[in-house]
């Protein structure tokens, strides 16, 4: 009993929590599914693609190999690029995510950025564990995401209101992430240091390659000026 | 469908093989029964707010800036954005607000 209520309870805080990357993955999630559908790959391909692969921008630059000749090495290693800064994310959750046992599997394996950016900056209220709440905001995130996509391979092409633009959505909520880190004055000096490393990278490197030295930039500062950052 | 349906299956084994690499890769280095070093646990606590930095730029990154209008539509919304998460401090209609005002100025606004 104790057991079932404290899930209910995780479920209960994790899901309002959820809802902006709700109508972020419903957007983009039934706009891969209607992609794939263009290009011939039915639900069941992008469903598939969803729940196994489940990497969200990754998937979209996965289209376009599957629709060149077959090239898997090229997927991996494009994959491994474009994906580069899940690894920040992992290090951020190392702490978070200690001690949870078989829960860390799922935690880990459906950590993409949305969810990361909810579990790195919510907190489970109190008499909810840790392991239940994030997975809730786990499990939830990965459930919209495959939905998403399975709408929009069946039903997709029957929406008739214009979309363009509905994609902002992800934009704002990283907007909003943003601000509600920027409220910590501590950590303001490191969230003007990745606008302003990703800036420089994207004006040097032009939009294709601005990740990676973004990220290479952005671990020189913090490592950098971490005696004044972290004191 | 341009690929055979196991060279598809092949293609998105690749790409889950390629993204869980990424999402492992630091739990692996730093299992828990082993105390990372003090700059990693640092790093994760300044990491958040870096990371959402950049991705707020990467969502930014193909406005055209130097062509009409100048990314106007884009810097709006996110000023609306701001704005509505000053004023209310809810997550989702700071959202709703900043994509509907999105949605309208490049339908009809910035055509």
């Amino acid at each position: 009993m104790v057991y079932q209520r404290s899930w209910r309870m995780a479920f209960q805080a994790a899901f309002p929590a959820t809802i902006p990357v709700l109508t972020g993955y419903l957007c983009l999630g039934m706009a891969y599914g209607l992609l794939m559908a263009a290009n011939g790959y039915g639900p069941l391909w992008s469903v598939l693609m969803s729940a196994i692969g489940f990497g969200g921008s990754m998937q979209y630059a996965a289209v376009s190999i599957l629709v060149t000749a077959f090239g898997p090495l090229q997927a991996f290693l494009l994959t491994l690029m474009v994906n580069a800064r899940h690894m920040f994310y992992g290090l951020s959750m190392l702490e978070r995510y200690k001690g949870l046992g078989w829960a860390r599997f799922p935690l880990i394996y459906t950590l993409s950025d949305k969810t990361f950016s909810l579990v790195s900056t919510v907190d489970p209220p109190e008499g909810v564990g840790r392991r239940e709440f994030f997975l809730c905001i786990s499990l939830l995130d990965y459930s919209y995401w495959v939905g998403a996509t399975a709408l929009g391979g069946l039903l997709g092409s029957f929406i008739m209101f214009d979309t363009t633009g509905l994609d902002f959505a992800l934009t704002a909520l990283f907007v909003v992430l943003f601000l509600e880190q920027w409220k910590g004055k501590e950590r303001r000096p490191a969230g003007a240091a990745g606008v302003a490393c990703a800036v420089v990278s994207l004006v040097v490197f032009g939009p294709d390659n601005l990740v990676i030295p973004a990220m290479v930039m952005i671990l020189a500062v913090l490592l950098g000026g971490r005696k004044l950052l972290c004191a | 469908m341009r690929l055979t349906p196991f060279e598809t299956l092949g293609i998105i084994l690749a790409v889950a093989a390629g993204t869980q690499i990424t999402r492992w890769l630091p739990f692996w280095l730093f299992p828990e029964n082993k105390q990372p070093p003090a700059w990693v646990t640092d790093l994760g606590k300044v990491l958040p707010a870096a990371t959402m930095g950049l991705l707020v730029v990467y969502c930014l990154k193909d406005v055209a800036w130097s062509a009409a209008p100048h990314g106007a539509p884009e810097l709006l919304a996110i000023l609306a954005v701001t704005a509505l998460h000053r004023w209310k401090g809810n997550v989702l209609l700071s959202i709703a607000g900043g994509t509907a005002l999105y949605m309208v100025l490049v339908q009809c606004v910035f055509v």
